[in-house]
This record gives structure tokens, sequence and C-alpha cells, in this order.
């Protein structure tokens, strides 16, 4: 019996470790589980139950994710995985990874600015979040539009170096 | 409504789910998907790079948040038909949408001013959604909610910017105002549908949401130095059925594949 469990317990490790290295289609740098994705893994005979959770509604890169784990999965000789979709609790950068947002930055995305949401609709022309360049690292930036090259960004650009730049929204 | 790959994933659906809601899920999807087409018309068309942008990735919410509600209604009715099924393959009185949706795109003000009524509505009615008692619409509401409050946001300064613009600017934005106005109220007036649904609690009583839709509306037009119209004919129809010819067009071209080849999959 304690083997059993042992080796249960492993198993679950061992899904974790190769969903570790399922990227993100849209931001390559990025594994699903740096995002936040993967809310849950569960074992249960030949089965192996994925529980994921998209960023935003229409975001198109969920199909791939799911085959995306599906063939990493078979590679490693599991054909039997049944993927969730979950979308309560609701997906939030707050789930982000510390080594992820590091890995975004150096990509060229500045990583989201906890607690900057979209705070109260009626705050309109609020000010722009401080976001640093990730290029030259200046805060002297603006926003050029809330809605960037995918759902989850917003469009920046530096007022020091002039380069524009993906800002990876705060969202919760 | 991707026909690409084997459904990858099982809807969690709970058992008690009420199958009195599928109307109101359908409204809700075909409301969403709407939209979301008439937005997408846009895409390379935009009057600036970033709004060009701003108008695709609303879509694209707009079309995440339909394939719920289709997915969940799809469940609901228990029928064998799917989210593809009831997209594509529905004639025009078969939509439940309301009229304000299928409104062609207009001019940019046409296309602000549709989207700042409807945006004003959906933010609110989804806040009320998400805390609802039917677990899977909560949680496409919760989803949603935080998409909507972005949408929201970019309409209303639009609709003081073009308001409070140029002379150019202003004259547009009254004349789209002219022109949808009406079609405001039928958001927020319930078919009797709805009104059954009302009354077991499924579905908020729009009554409610009124007072911080038109606080909202005081407050944008306010900036936009805009009259707020008032008391403006209600033009009904479209969420029981009765369309204008827009949409018929819209869907000719929205379900041209699967009517020219039927179950075909990409």
């Amino acid at each position: 019996m304690e083997k059993l469990v042992a080796n249960h317990q492993e198993l679950t490790a061992k899904v974790w470790r190769l969903l570790g290295e399922v990227s993100d289609p849209e931001v390559p740098v990025l594994s699903i589980l740096d995002l936040g994705i993967v809310r849950g893994v569960k074992v249960t005979g030949d089965e192996i139950h994925v529980t994921i959770t998209p960023t935003y509604s229409g975001c198109p890169a969920m199909n791939v994710i799911a085959t995306e784990i599906r063939l990493r999965l078979l590679a490693e000789g599991f054909p039997n995985v049944v993927i969730h979709n979950q979308l309560s609790p609701a997906w939030t950068t707050d789930w982000m990874s510390q080594a992820g947002r590091t890995k975004l930055e150096a990509y060229g995305i500045a990583p989201p600015v906890d607690g900057t949401a979209t705070g109260h609709v009626l705050n309109l022309f609020g000010k722009d979040t401080a976001v640093r360049c990730p290029i030259c690292k200046s805060t002297h930036t603006h926003m050029v539009s809330q809605f960037g090259s995918t759902a989850c960004k917003a469009h920046y650009q530096c007022d020091d170096c002039l380069e524009p730049f993906d800002y990876f929204k705060c969202h919760n | 409504m991707s026909a690409t790959l084997p459904e990858p994933t099982a809807a969690a659906v709970p058992a008690s789910a009420p199958r009195s809601l599928f109307p109101f899920v359908l409204q809700l999807a075909d409301t969403s998907l709407i939209l979301a087409h008439r937005l997408s018309e846009w895409c390379g068309h935009g009057p600036v790079l970033e709004q060009d942008l701003a108008m695709a990735n609303i879509a694209l919410d707009l079309l995440g948040e339909a394939r719920s509600y289709y997915q969940y209604a799809a469940e609901l009715e228990d029928q064998g038909r799917t989210e593809d099924d009831l997209a594509y393959l529905r004639s025009a009185v078969e939509y439940r949408n309301p009229l304000l949706v299928e409104q062609p795109n207009g001019d940019f003000a046409h296309t602000i001013v549709r989207q700042f009524l409807f945006d004003n509505f959906h933010y609110h009615l989804l806040r009320e959604l998400k805390d609802g008692p039917d677990a899977q619409l909560a949680a496409i509401a919760e989803k949603s909610v935080k998409e909507a409050a972005y949408h929201l946001k970019w309409s209303s300064e639009w609709v003081i910017r073009l308001g409070d613009g140029t002379e150019e600017s202003r004259k547009r934005l009254d004349k789209a105002i002219a022109t949808l106005w009406r079609f405001g109220g039928e958001l927020t007036t319930p078919t009797e549908t709805e009104k059954g649904l009302q009354a077991t609690g499924l579905v908020p009583d729009y009554a409610t949401l009124l007072p911080a839709m038109q606080a909202h509306a005081e407050h944008v037009f306010a900036e936009a130095t805009v009259p707020l119209p008032t008391a403006v004919f209600a033009q009904l129809g479209g969420k029981t059925g009765r369309h204008s010819e827009h949409l018929g067009y819209l869907l000719s071209e929205l379900q041209y594949m699967q009517r020219t080849y039927p179950g075909l999959k990409w």
C-alpha cells in the first residue's frame, strides 16, 4: 500500500514536471506553469486528468495548449489524458510565477505590475500604470493602447529609448 | 466555434442545470457572437492601427464568451446539437440577439455608440450574473466581466473624445446617437421568457441594473459635453426573433462555409 501511494505521488510529480516543459504558443519563453494556466493534476487508474483555465475568454492558444499537453504526455507513455476546462475561479496574473516574470522581461515583454488592474470603470482617462521598459529599464514610458498584440497585453512606448514594447496587463 | 480539433475540453455542467435557462443562455450567446462579428468587420479597416487592434481584441473576447454560452446552451438543450450547430445552422428568425448588435458598423462614431450602449448593459449584467444562482453561468460571467470592464472603459473614453473633440467628430457622434439610441431600450426590456426567468431568480431583474447604467451614462455624457437622450422610444424585436434586414446579410457571411459545405471541418 505504501509503495502504491509513493508511486502515485511520483507519477503526479512527473506529470507536473512534464507540464513545465509545455510552453505557451503565444509567449514561447513561458511555460504553462509559469503562466498559472494549469489548475490541477489528478491521476486515477491509468487516466491523467489535467485542469486548465483560459487567460482570456477568447484566447486562441487554449486548443493548441490542450493539444501540446496531450502530445507531451503521450511521448512519455501516457495516452489517456483528460483535459478539463475550468472557468472559475477566473485566471489572474497573480498566478504568474516569479520565474515567469523574470523570463518575460528578459524576453522583451514588461511583466504585470501587481495591483494595477483596470479598477473602477468610471476611472476614465486614469493615469497609466508606471511600467518599466524591458529594454532600457527606464520607467519613463506611456501607454499607447490598452489593447495590444494579444488579449493579455497592452501596447506601451518608452519615452527614453523610444522603443515600443508589450506590457503583460495586470488582470485580477 | 473551432471545427479544427476534436473538442479537447469537457465543460463541467452541474447535474441540476436548469434547462429552462436554455433560451436565455442562447440569447446571450447570439448577442455576443453577432457583435463580435460586426467588430471583426473592422479588422484591417480601423481609423488607426491601435484602434483596429482594440476592436479585434474586443471581438475576440466576445467570441470567446459566445463560445462558452453556446457550449453551455448545447448541454442544457441536450438534443445532440453542438455549439457549432447552434451558431452556424440557425436562421435569422431563430436568432435571439437584440436589434442593437446587428446594426451595421457605419462610421467609427456609430460603432462607438453601439458599443457604449452594449458595454454599459453587458458590464452591469455580468456583475449580477457572476453572483447568480446558476454555477456555470456565474463562472462564465466571472471570467467575462473582467474583459467587459476594459470594453466599457474603451467605449466610454471614445464617446468623450468624439463628443468633446472637433466639430466634425461631434457632428458624427450626434448623428450616431440619433440613429442608434432607440435600440438601447431593448437590452433592458425583458421578453416574456426573460420575465419568467426573472420571477424564478435565475436571471437578474433588469430594473436593478438601471441606476448604475444611468449613473455611468450621465458621467460619460457630461464629460463628453453631450446632452444624454431621455425618454427615447425603444425599438424591440430581436430578442423575439423579429430582426432587421441586416441580420440576414450578416449570417449569410458568418455561416457561408457550413451552409455551402455541410459538416466541413478545418
